[in-house]
């Protein structure tokens, strides 16, 4: 059995930038103080409206931007909900991925068998959206450790009594980078169909944002652990896919829980590394999921 | 503009009536769906909501609705405990799948032994298999304060794959020709789990379901434990004051709703399914996250809740059949219905009042 | 002089509360104007609708001879009002320098900002390093955190909710000094406070609050701590009974107890014996391990055997449940959410704590009948003003709820109590009827421990004194002949921090 190691760093990459957008878009989402469980059902979204534009318009720039439209659309549904009906986020994420799984496989149906346009070649033989992908990571960053607007967004997450008795508008923060999470979700999810798979099957995302889900967790909400995250859930998607090509004696079946098991496996680890660590590590954003209301 | 103003506790009213608006809501935007997609929205309506109990072919559907709403309350009923005391298990899909394997597996070892006691070792494994895949969680949070959201969803896609494989390996029928897909265990009467009375639509697990909702009513009202889960719910600390170890919850509500799901998924096998297939999981132990929702986690709600969603899977499929509505519908409707209770829920908690 | 702030005729209304009503008084520039009011009596919201967080129902307000409304906080700090909150709106995770950008409107680049806090920290005398984390800081060093991002804003009016709270009296002392120093600079500043001696010694003027009216602006100096407390209730204070009291044998035993390293303080090797009759006071400023040494005993946090002895029993091992059975009760400062739900009634309230106690759970079955019956029992003994044992805990007032929860405790016969904060946040009136139901149990023989940061309180009730401090616990001391002084050095003094000196 032979396994190239820059073909399977190079597939790597592919396998694990759908995890990387969505899991940078969801870390933007805890650090402003709001938990979105929602993450599978808006890449579900992005992964249809993404090739349905694509195949229309030929071009897949616009299914990637319609990916984007469609995941923060419905990550605004999300947004009213929690901000305004100030409804458990928890329940509120289920549902929303709930919702788009089935509103995906009702409007998906005529493009099932249908091909995606090819994927714009970009440097090195990668294309664009890996190295968009990529380039998100340290612009993130900037953003949250660095700029003034991404101070405030981690004070609201930290603290959003202490954010609003400063004037900040926690809720118009948290609006918007609830947004952003379901744009870069949809865009997550848009990578599956337009440029992993070439088509659209009901379901297809199969958990890929469940896993950026536990990614942000593993990242302890830091980007680059985020991108750390996503390539070691690429590198072992990629060598369970090898595996099964080479044809060892695994049945098929078991080798495809692999991800599912490495997501738990990775989950545990830096639990217990917070759990029972002396540095400890950073810890979740103080707000993390509390609903905010403020009496005028 | 409108102002909220907190309750401190939910009247009854509302917490009555939220479900009931948002089954309306559902409804209304449902048709106006209906109609965009070029369907006659009332004709639609109909025949999901009131066909399959008074139309035409309702001799037919009747019994379906006990068959679906079955497995819906056992779960839903597991599900609501942990609710109530904040600890969140999703993944009663895969302990759903999970328990119809150990169950299934008890009944293929034993063939063709015609003995009593197959069937109820049959449960017992499909208990004791949920459970095991529900405690998994439990223990990683326990031990390591794992989040038992993500660890028990991934077992959902875990126990999908382990469906898989024993479709295709290790329970293959050696006489199915090859097709994937177990021995269909209704056409073996000492594992079967048969109507029990005639186009009733009852089997064994319609009767666990009913055991299960007094079981958790009884819980919930009149015992200690109820009183601990609902504490620690609502007041984490309180309930540590008041004696409650919390590992120990943790490991109560996701043992019990996983062997719940176990349960469920084994009735279904040994009856309506009759074999472990690759596709076994149909999103019961998802719909039943909105059953517990839209009763309020409140037993008798749950029993209405899971009646109508069963309503819901069957007027789909009607509608599937009559109007050429897609499959998904009952879906998207579920998933719009959590919504909108979601949404009315702040009613319960909230007064909302004009600014002046 | 001429005036920095003037409110005339403010009023606002909650829900089934007139929190302001008719709120007229002005600050002028150089003084050290105190608010002084008892809990509940509207000084929070009236210094909330003067920094923009809430909108008056009616009323006018002016800053500097022009009409001042602030839409929201930021716009009254572009106007010259800055506060200092009465619990901290940090952000612990952030830094110092973070911490304090966020509070300004425009804050410069981090490298010149972490100087300019250098510098004005060295001005003022409140050394602090920007890059540390709030997490690490003791509550001293944040309250400075808060005045300097107050103070980089050169505010025309400073308002400061309650900053003692949370220091020792040496640490009050310098924040005096910083306060002083400001005024003399010109700065108005509005100091909202319930204690009277530190309004007496420091304050120029004091408005009065009572039920959200203005009884009177006084010379604080003019008028005694006596006269000043009958103006904010309203009526002469009630004086406690402490009679009847015999310290017997010992009950409560505490040896070598200490907490794992956790979240908030652990307690380090604390002993005390707390005999029958007895109520021993311990002091401190919280965060010192209140919560944690109540844990401890309650059973809510597991013990190292041979470290709670009851009446010569070991109760080390055992939980809460059974701690209470064998008659060691607690009652927790938090009222909602630790020592009560709120979202329950009453009568399942009585649940938490007195369900074995009281025979409400025989063999794990529930007699809602009993429950009902002693939470009316409680509401009647302890004068609960409540329509009934229906009503949500979370419908309460907070003295209300106190008496409730201090009741249900005190009702189950304890050998033993321990009491957390027993009248924080609580009106005048139920204090009163609070401290003087704890007098009565140790009197009827029961021991009590009783954690406090209101040191008056603890001067009244307690025959011993020991102050808890970074999870120490002192030697006790008898409480008679101890002076404020002496109880602030072995609070800690003022945890090494610097005198702020006057810039040269």
């Amino acid at each position: 059995m032979m396994i190239d190691p820059l073909s399977v760093f190079i597939l790597l990459l592919g396998a694990a930038t759908p995890i990387l957008f969505a899991g940078l878009g969801e870390l933007v989402v805890e650090r402003a103080g709001v938990l979105n469980l929602g993450v599978e059902g808006m890449m579900i979204g992005g992964a249809l409206a993404g090739f349905a534009v694509a195949h229309a318009s030929g071009s897949t720039a616009l299914g990637f931007l319609a990916a984007a439209i469609a995941g923060a659309a419905l990550s605004m549904i999300f947004a009213v909900l929690t901000q305004f009906l100030l409804s458990n986020q928890v329940a509120t994420g289920l549902a929303l991925t709930l919702f788009g799984l089935g509103l995906t496989a009702m409007f998906g149906k005529p493009y099932e068998g249908m091909k995606a346009p090819a994927m714009m070649p970009g440097p090195l033989g990668l294309n664009w959206m890996i190295w968009l992908g990529i380039a998100l990571v340290p612009l993130v960053w900037w953003f949250l450790a660095r700029a003034q607007p991404g101070l405030i967004l981690r004070a609201v997450g930290e603290n959003h009594d202490a954010a609003h008795g400063l004037g900040y508008p926690v809720r118009r923060v948290r609006i918007l980078a609830i947004g952003f999470g379901g744009a870069l979700a949809g865009m997550g999810g848009a990578y599956i169909s337009i440029a992993t798979v070439l088509q659209w099957t009901e379901g297809m995302t199969a958990g890929a944002g469940w896993i950026a889900l536990a990614i942000v967790v593993f990242a302890q909400w830091n980007p680059w652990g985020v991108l750390a995250g996503a390539w070691l859930f690429g590198g072992v998607t990629v060598l369970q896919l090898r595996l099964q090509a080479a044809g060892v004696a695994v049945p098929v079946q078991l080798l495809s829980m692999a991800p599912y098991l490495a997501t738990i496996i990775v989950l545990v680890l830096i639990s217990a590394r917070q759990k029972f660590g002396r540095s400890g590590g950073a810890a979740a954003p103080g707000s993390l999921g509390r609903p905010f209301h403020a009496l005028r | 503009m409108f102002r909220l103003e907190p309750r401190t506790s939910a009247p009854l009213v509302w917490q009555v009536a939220t479900p009931v608006l948002a089954v309306l809501a559902t409804m209304i935007v449902g048709g106006a769906l209906f109609a965009a997609m070029g369907f006659d929205p009332l004709a639609a309506i109909r025949t999901i909501f009131w066909d399959p109990l008074f139309g035409p072919a309702a001799g037919y559907s009747r019994p379906q609705l006990l068959v679906k709403a079955g497995p819906l309350i056992l779960i839903a009923c597991g599900l609501a405990l942990g609710f109530r005391a904040g600890i969140w298990n999703i993944g009663a899909e895969g302990q759903y799948i999970i328990g119809a394997i150990c169950g299934a597996a008890v009944a293929l070892t034993a063939y063709p032994l015609d003995a009593f006691w197959i069937f109820p070792a049959m449960i017992l494994a499909g208990a004791l298999g949920g459970w095991a895949w529900g405690m998994v969680p439990a223990l990683l949070r326990n031990w390591f304060g794992a989040s038992e959201i993500l660890v028990s969803l991934m077992l959902v896609y875990v126990a999908q794959k382990i469906a898989a494989w024993m479709a295709f390996g290790p329970m293959k029928n050696p006489e199915g020709f090859n097709f994937p897909g177990s021995r269909n265990l209704q056409q073996y009467d000492a594992a079967s789990n048969p109507e029990l009375i005639a186009n009733s639509g009852l089997h064994w697990g319609g009767v666990a379901a009913v055991l299960a909702l007094a079981a958790t009513w009884f819980v919930m009202s009149r015992h200690v434990l109820g009183f601990h889960i609902r504490t620690a719910g609502a007041a984490p600390r309180a309930a540590r004051f008041a004696g409650v170890r919390p590992e120990r919850l943790v490991a109560l509500c996701l043992g019990v709703s996983g062997a719940l799901a176990g349960l469920a998924g084994l009735f279904e096998v040994a009856g309506p399914a009759g074999q472990i297939t690759e596709s076994f999981g149909s999103g019961y132990g998802f719909t039943a996250i909105i059953v517990a929702f839209l009763g309020r986690l409140h037993p008798l709600g749950i029993l209405l809740a899971g009646l109508l969603m069963a309503l819901t899977y069957i007027g789909g499929e009607l509608a599937q059949m009559m109007l050429n509505l897609p499959a998904a519908t009952v879906q998207v409707f579920q998933g719009m219905l959590l919504f909108f209770l979601l949404g009315f829920d702040i009613l319960t908690r909230y007064r909302i009042r004009r600014r002046a | 002089m001429s005036n920095v702030f003037r409110a005339e005729g403010l009023g606002k209304t909650y829900p089934g509360v007139r929190a302001n009503d008719d709120v007229s008084f002005a600050v002028e520039a150089g003084e050290i104007h105190a608010l002084l009011g008892e809990n509940g009596a509207g000084k929070s919201t009236l210094v909330k609708m003067i920094y923009g967080l809430v909108r008056p129902d009616e009323g006018r307000m002016a800053l500097l001879g022009t009409p001042y409304a602030p839409h929201d906080p930021r716009a009254a700090r572009a106007a010259g009002v800055a506060m200092v909150f009465q619990h901290f709106s940090l952000f612990d995770a952030l830094t110092v320098a973070e911490n304090i950008a966020l509070g300004m409107e425009n804050p410069p680049p981090r490298a010149e900002l972490a100087r300019r806090i250098a510098e004005l920290s060295q001005g003022y005398g409140l050394p602090l390093n920007p890059a540390r984390r709030i997490a690490a800081l003791s509550a001293g060093e944040r309250q400075r955190v808060e005045i300097l991002r107050c103070l980089l804003q050169n505010p025309r009016l400073l308002i400061m909710d309650e900053p003692t709270s949370v220091l020792t009296p040496q640490e009050a002392e310098i924040l005096f000094a910083t306060l002083r120093q400001l005024a003399e600079a010109g700065t108005a500043i509005l100091y909202i406070s319930h204690k009277l001696e530190e309004i007496r010694s420091h304050c120029d003027r004091a408005t009065i609050l009572r039920q959200g009216k203005v009884v009177g602006t006084v010379d604080p100096r003019a008028h005694s701590a006596r006269e000043l407390a009958a103006m904010m209730v309203g009526a002469e204070m009630r004086l406690v009974d402490r009679s009847g009291r015999k310290p017997g044998a010992p009950v409560l035993e505490v040896r070598g107890l200490s907490t794992a390293d956790g979240e908030g303080v652990a307690l380090k090797d604390i002993a005390l014996s707390l005999r029958t009759g007895e109520i021993l006071g311990i002091g401190g400023v919280a965060g010192n391990g209140q919560e944690e040494l109540l844990s401890a005993l309650s059973g809510e946090t597991a013990t190292t055997p041979g470290t709670v002895l009851l009446e010569g029993r070991d109760l080390s091992a055992a939980g809460p449940e059974a701690r209470r059975r064998a008659g060691l009760l607690a009652a927790p400062e938090d009222r909602l959410g630790h020592a009560a739900v709120p979202e329950f009634s009453l009568a399942e309230n009585t649940l938490l704590t007195a369900g074995t106690r009281q025979g409400l759970i025989r063999k794990g079955l529930i007699d809602r009948k009993a429950a009902t019956a002693f939470a009316q029992q409680v509401i009647r003994a302890f004068d609960v003003r409540t329509p009934g044992p229906g009503t949500a805990a979370g419908a309460l007032s907070g003295g209300n709820l106190q008496k409730f929860v201090i009741g249900r405790e005190v009702l189950g016969r304890p050998r033993a109590l321990v009491v957390n904060q027993p009248t924080w946040g609580v009106d005048a009136g139920a204090a009163a009827a609070i401290r003087q139901a704890l007098l009565d149990l140790a009197a009827q023989g029961a021991g009590l421990i009783v954690n406090s940061q209101d040191l008056d309180e603890l001067l009244e009730l307690s025959d011993r004194f020991c102050a808890l401090n970074q999870g120490r616990l002192s030697a006790p001391r008898p409480t008679e002949g101890l002076t404020v002084e002496e109880i602030g050095l072995m609070l800690g003094g003022a945890h090494g921090m610097e005198v702020a000196h006057v810039p040269a």
